[in-house]
């Protein structure tokens, strides 16, 4: 477990053994070859960069080299049991495409973001008035592949007009602490936010 | 003179041959008693025959896929840049197996070889063959060779239809099938360019009819015209336009139809240096082994079908500006094996080199391939 990151940890519980997972933006593998050997997922992995694709390979995992933004419109519907977008709604062009895709080709989503919201973001922004940069968010301005950050008031409220239910969620601090603040004030005191999200499903009740 | 050889060559290679008794039905109808196959080896095979790996040859190859014959070869073989040690195709854990298919014209039984029938040589008589009567007789060589399981079948283009083919006909005998630059099936597109060529060779006037052999004549200048056609096919409009531009071969136009361009040159050059190698009937046969390649007809055109059967795992490549088999046509054979419920990893590569860059050393390509090849050695604990 130690190779994976936080969100990542909290994410591979929420996966049933044997079920069929697609990891948009796989980066290294480690989180499909983790599910691979933990869960006896068949994973695939969907990666654009040649280093990353390579990382793969070595561990074994099952990895498409295509581009999200080109689209899963390749992909049929329904034909994974889950597709993760973990650290990676952030990057990518059109969030709300990607996300609806998403629910399209898996019958549930999984989705794992940094939170714009944390207070120490807020602090740098509103007292240092500059540009924040922290663990979650560690690129400069002009450097930064996060084109669509948001926070986790944003996108519950993103889901919730999309008619996207979240069934479940889980929200921490950079140490992976969850307390009483994260709990209750997530949108100021959580850095991560790790949902589990379906698009019509009535036998799911969130949790 | 190349002494000594480069240190991650294979070297000095011998071809071998070997003779195949067992009669072969082709698809065509038509049998053949016996057949004679070239063929040659790279690596060493290990006591239980689990590292053997059958590379199968694209259009125009042969069986020298690697190292030299002689010191005095200034040219290694078509494949050098991937196998060899420490090469994608790492012959320090691999054995590897080349032979040249029937119908070629490098020793295997084909057009230009002899019929046992009637000692005299097949010419337009020898049967016209399919990537499924290949890989029938790459099963029989296999038997004659005491391999029950090929460790991996890898090849690009035509080579990589005949991997995938592999996978479909015989799923327990290969662990993994690899398949760069290649299709599902040709295009009318692809059809139409191979038309082109066999129209050049056949309107020769040295053809007769195929029979050009007993009249002591070779049809070059359609072998050559084909070749040329071919070989545009092969690149990228971007590569043409780095490699030759509009250069001039003499500095001036010479307001005639001789050579002007550069391109020109290269071209012609690249025609003729292939008709003192390469024979016109073989040339024909390869390209109608081309044109009726679909696995997937024999499974109501699903391609998804096709594949259920198949055990191996694969590895599917594709090259951005490769236009006689664009990644679109990979991505068709990547999305069919996932929906198959199979294991497959697929590449495509940004280059400019076009079709022929998975002959090249294109480092990312080169990489990854190298990558997956290790996967496969290091699953089947050969390292």
């Amino acid at each position: 477990m130690s190779n994976l990151r936080l969100d990542q940890q909290q994410l591979v519980n929420w996966i049933k053994p044997n079920s069929k997972v697609l990891d948009l933006g796989c980066g290294n593998g480690e989180l499909l070859a983790y599910l691979a050997k933990h869960k006896q997922v068949q994973g695939y992995g969907l990666e654009i960069d040649d280093a990353n694709v390579v990382s793969c390979i070595e561990k074994g995992v099952n990895v498409i080299q295509r581009d999200i933004d080109a689209g899963l419109s390749e992909f049929e519907k329904d034909f994974f049991d889950y597709v993760i977008l973990s650290q990676t709604i952030q990057a990518v062009r059109s969030p709300e495409k990607t996300l609806s895709e998403m629910l399209r080709v898996g019958c549930k989503g999984i989705v794992t973001l940094p939170n714009l919201g944390h207070w120490r973001i807020r602090m740098q922004m509103g007292l240092g008035g500059k540009t924040p940069l922290t663990a979650e968010f560690p690129h400069s301005w002009y450097d930064t592949p996060n084109i669509h950050v948001c926070t986790i008031d944003d996108f519950e409220n993103f889901c919730q007009n999309k008619n996207v239910k979240i069934v479940r969620k889980k929200a921490f601090g950079s140490s992976h602490k969850s307390g009483l603040l994260i709990d209750t004030f997530p949108n100021v005191f959580a850095t991560t936010a790790v949902y589990k999200l379906c698009r019509n499903c009535p036998d799911e009740k969130p949790e | 003179m190349l002494d000594p050889f480069p240190v991650n060559s294979v070297g000095l290679v011998a071809p071998q041959s070997l003779v195949i008794d067992t009669e072969i039905s082709l698809e065509s109808g038509k049998k053949l008693q016996s057949y004679e196959i070239a063929y040659e080896t790279y690596g060493q095979l290990n006591a239980d025959k689990s590292n053997a790996i059958l590379v199968c040859h694209a259009l125009s190859g042969h069986q020298h896929a690697a190292g030299y014959h002689t010191r005095e070869d200034k040219k290694a073989g078509w494949w050098e840049t991937c196998i060899g040690p420490d090469k994608p195709i790492d012959t320090n854990h691999f054995f590897v197996v080349c032979p040249n298919n029937i119908g070629g014209c490098h020793g295997s039984s084909g057009p230009s070889s002899i019929n046992p029938k009637n000692n005299r040589l097949y010419g337009p008589d020898f049967p016209v063959v399919t990537v499924k009567d290949w890989v029938k007789s790459q099963a029989q060589i296999s038997d004659a060779l005491g391999i029950d399981q090929w460790l991996a079948v890898v090849g690009g283009s035509l080579g990589g239809m005949q991997a995938l083919q592999w996978a479909i006909d015989y799923p327990d005998r290969l662990k993994y099938s690899v398949a760069l630059a290649a299709a599902p099936k040709l295009s009318a597109q692809n059809i139409a360019f191979n038309e082109v060529a066999r129209q050049a060779i056949m309107s020769d006037p040295d053809f007769f009819d195929g029979h050009y052999a007993e009249h002591d004549k070779t049809p070059r200048q359609g072998l050559m015209l084909a070749r040329m056609l071919g070989h545009i096919t092969y690149l990228s409009d971007d590569m043409m336009r780095d490699k030759f531009g509009r250069e001039l071969r003499e500095g001036k136009l010479n307001f005639g139809f001789d050579v002007d361009f550069q391109v020109e040159s290269y071209l012609r050059y690249q025609g003729r240096s292939f008709v003192d190698k390469f024979d016109a009937n073989t040339y024909l046969l390869m390209t109608k082994a081309l044109d009726y390649f679909d696995p997937a007809a024999d499974y109501n055109d699903s391609l998804i079908s096709t594949f259920q059967q198949a055990r191996a795992k694969f590895f599917i490549a594709s090259f951005s500006s490769d236009w006689r088999f664009p990644p679109e046509r990979s991505r068709e054979i990547a999305n069919a094996l996932l929906y198959a419920g199979k294991e497959v990893t697929y590449a495509e590569f940004e280059v400019a080199e076009g079709h022929d860059a998975f002959l090249l050393p294109i480092e990312k390509y080169i990489n990854t391939f190298h990558a997956y090849m290790k996967r496969i050695a290091s699953e089947s604990e050969l390292i």
